[in-house]
């Protein structure tokens, strides 16, 4: 079938140039996929014409979920027969995005079979994204994907597949186990995330410290980030090492501390950790030098997203500071006091960030039965339009005594 | 295709990560002391115990054929014990214990056309949703402005040549499902124009009440146009940000004339020296010019070379400028700043300058 694939002198442009071609990649599946085939063909008139020719999603699943499968339709069928049909199937993610190559072929296996050979590894939420199929192969392809082990992610108004960084497997960083959390969360809600069943969509995001390498402060509705509570750990022979090899201890790291709470004298590294703000910048740069303390755990932020509908948030503080261990059970209750109200009060696609915003987050932080810390806020109001809740009533003092 | 199920199993969620862990990095997990970055792409852990893995990271492409994963899968068998992982950047990694496999797998993954890098301050992969592959919405394409973007920055991955990492994404609308709006340089697709509204289908395609709440400025009013309920949309007050369309088939925005490109730059996710902060409009519009967005590619190339000629060693472009102030930004990108630049949105007051604390 390789001589039939479609002339595509716009794309084949693409596969000039150093980077890995995705028209390669297309044309490499089109070689066995008539789908992807007709996917070279409407790529290149859509660069033809400057404009898409999908369709939005219509609602197909498999039986029972209401997530996890994103319908597409193309607007040419009669052009493009081949992906009249061209559904997206999200597949959840292992944590940490690990694999054995026995899996990952037994999955090509099931896509070359029944569907269009093209993915995406991964896909901007973190599932494993298998790019195009038609109605018909749905079922058997979860199927076979329940029989290796696989699962669906999330997709609507649901928990969205959760992701984090790769944590204490391979990072002296990392303050708490991401992938545990991770993986412990994505099953504990397998209901809410394979039925849509919010105001909108929900995502978790685990990172192990505050480099935030799963972009959890930009991208999660509650973004979990690792921190410590004590210490900086130094290692003073180690600092010299660098100072030794050519590291401007001064210039490199004390004077770019946000906090100012560093000092190098040439010989002793000096921290004063109670100003310290957990910004890792000079554990990044020394890190055979420097690690975070031993008393270790999360900060947990809400509300993040993009800016569609009422402008892009970033999370902010709701819990200052957590122990991370199983069963997280402090955490799902405050998950779950969220939810509760967010499904009572929230309206049609307000994510919970801009349910906050909308209600107030002191009067949120009041519903979900959490105490205000001086943590929560860049600073105290600036306005004196304060709601004022308490007040004495003349002779009331008297009578309450 | 009768292929009823016989027996199914549901909410099995994931697999176990464990199962696929490497057996170094299983053995050590949570025991890692330190690491280093040998060269670009290649870093070295070493744990308490002494213990040493090694992991070449190669630049992927986000879409792949899983022609291309099973010649991955063949270098991971044939270096690292069948292991491997891929990063929240679309970048492969392989992990293994014996620090003569690099430059061999590095030779082997040249070969099938995948460069090593991404680690430092550099440039990695960037992050980047369908576009015209898949998606109904887009303005733009994604991955045909990526690939012509790394082709012309990709010595800035396989070299650590930078002032501090630079982080690229792209979206190709305004949903961001690629959550673009923290990157050090984000490539945003936009519409220009109002909806065009199908009012023959409307009524049969999309829920007024739903329609009319979708919109950030309440620039739609329900109405009946020939007999059937519809909506009108007070063009003054439409942003173009497509929210309508989201919920309603009925609203088209995608116009191949005005479609195009914006670039955004100076966002960060980190909390590494400055907290994290929102990418800045620095281009408001590029018009679409496939299949290689030459000026798209210039634009992006050019704030590169301005913040790497101009920036101390580990300032972000985000943390440069905030030193240096957006006007002497201006002046050294030689772009013009104008009406566009200045946000009318909530909270647009914030933006304004407040201080007599300026650059000339």
């Amino acid at each position: 079938m390789a001589d039939e694939l479609p002339k595509t002198p716009m794309l084949d442009e693409l596969e000039k140039g150093p980077w890995p071609s995705f028209v390669s990649e297309i044309k490499m599946a089109a070689k066995r996929s008539p789908a992807s085939k007709d996917l070279l063909g409407i790529l290149e008139r859509s660069y033809q014409e400057k404009i898409g020719h999908w369709k939005h999603g219509g609602i197909v699943g498999v039986l029972g979920y209401g997530g996890g499968v994103i319908g597409r339709y193309c607007d040419v069928p009669q052009d493009f027969p081949n992906v009249a049909h061209f559904h997206t199937i999200r597949v959840n993610q292992p944590a940490g995005w690990y694999y054995k190559t026995d899996a990952l072929r037994k999955i090509c296996d099931i896509w070359e079979k029944r569907g269009s050979g093209m993915t995406n590894m991964h896909g901007s939420t973190g599932d494993i994204i298998l790019l195009g199929t038609s109605t018909d192969q749905l079922e058997p392809i979860f199927e076979e994907l329940t029989a290796i082990g696989f699962d669906l992610g999330g997709s609507g108004s649901d928990v969205r597949t959760p992701s984090c960084c790769l944590g204490k497997s391979r990072c002296e960083w990392a303050c708490y186990d991401t992938m545990a959390a991770c993986h412990d969360f994505t099953k504990n809600y397998q209901d809410e995330l394979h039925r849509p069943a919010f105001p909108y969509k929900f995502k978790f995001k685990f990172s192990g410290c505050p480099n935030d390498c799963v972009a959890s402060v930009a991208r999660a509705d509650m973004s979990i980030i690792g921190t410590w509570r004590d210490n900086i750990r130094i290692d003073q022979k180690a600092v010299g090492d660098y100072a030794s090899a050519g590291v401007d201890v001064t210039k490199e790291i004390v004077n770019l501390c946000p906090a100012k709470c560093m000092d190098w004298d040439g010989k002793m590294l000096k921290i004063d950790n109670s100003t310290c703000r957990r910004c890792m910048h000079c554990i990044n740069v020394m890190p055979k030098a420097l690690r975070p303390g031993k008393d270790t755990g999360a900060c947990i932020l809400i509300g993040s997203k993009a800016p569609i509908v009422e402008g892009a948030l970033l999370s902010s503080v709701i819990v200052p500071f957590i122990k991370m261990e199983p069963p997280y059970q402090e955490i799902r209750d405050l998950v779950e006091r969220i939810w509760d109200l967010w499904c009572d009060e929230g309206k049609n696609r307000e994510r919970i960030g801009e349910f906050i915003q909308r209600v107030g987050l002191g009067n949120f932080l009041e519903m979900i039965e959490v105490e205000p810390a001086a943590q929560m806020v860049a600073h105290p109001r600036e306005n004196p339009y304060v709601f004022y809740e308490e007040y004495f009533e003349e002779g009331e003092e008297e009578a309450e005594n | 295709m009768a292929d009823a199920p016989k027996k199914r199993t549901t909410d099995i969620g994931p697999p176990h990560y464990e199962q696929f862990l490497p057996p170094a990095i299983k053995k050590n997990y949570g025991q890692w002391k330190y690491h280093e970055i040998l060269r670009a792409g290649v870093m070295k852990h070493v744990a308490e115990n002494g213990d040493a893995v090694y992991t070449v990271r190669a630049g992927g492409s986000r879409l792949m054929s899983i022609d291309k994963i099973r010649m991955i899968c063949d270098l991971a068998d044939k270096y690292a014990d069948g292991h491997l992982r891929f990063t929240s950047r679309h970048n492969i990694e392989f992990m293994f214990t014996d620090e003569k496999k690099i430059d061999t797998l590095i030779a082997d993954l040249k070969k099938i056309g995948h460069p090593v890098g991404g680690t430092g301050p550099s440039i990695t992969s960037i992050v980047h949703t369908q576009g015209w592959v898949h998606c109904h919405s887009a303005a733009t394409d994604a991955s045909g402005i990526v690939k012509s973007v790394m082709d012309a920055v990709i010595g800035h991955f396989e070299n650590m040549d930078l002032p501090a990492k630079c982080r690229i994404a792209l979206a190709c609308c305004l949903n961001m499902c690629g959550a673009v709006h923290c990157s050090d340089i984000a490539i945003l697709g936009i519409h220009r124009r109002p909806p065009k509204i199908n009012h023959d289908l409307l009524h049969k395609t999309c829920e007024i009440p739903n329609v009319v709440s979708a919109c950030p400025t309440a620039a739609i009013k329900p109405t009946t146009v020939n007999g059937k309920p519809s909506v009108t949309v007070d063009e003054e007050r439409c942003m173009f940000c497509a929210n309508c369309y989201t919920v309603c088939p009925s609203m088209t925005l995608n116009n191949p004339l005005n479609d195009g490109v914006s670039i955004w730059i100076g966002g960060k996710v980190s909390n590494a020296r400055h907290e994290p902060m929102f990418s800045k409009l620095a281009i408001p519009y590029i018009e679409n010019n496939p299949p290689r967005w030459p000026e798209v590619v210039e634009a992006v190339v050019n704030i590169i070379d301005v913040w790497k000629n101009n920036a101390r060693k580990y300032e972000r472009i985000g943390e440069w400028i905030e030193r240096i102030g957006w006007p002497n930004f201006f002046k050294l990108s030689g772009i013009e700043f104008g009406k566009m630049h200045i946000d009318d949105f909530k909270h647009a007051g914030l933006t304004f300058k407040r201080s007599a604390q300026l650059t000339y």
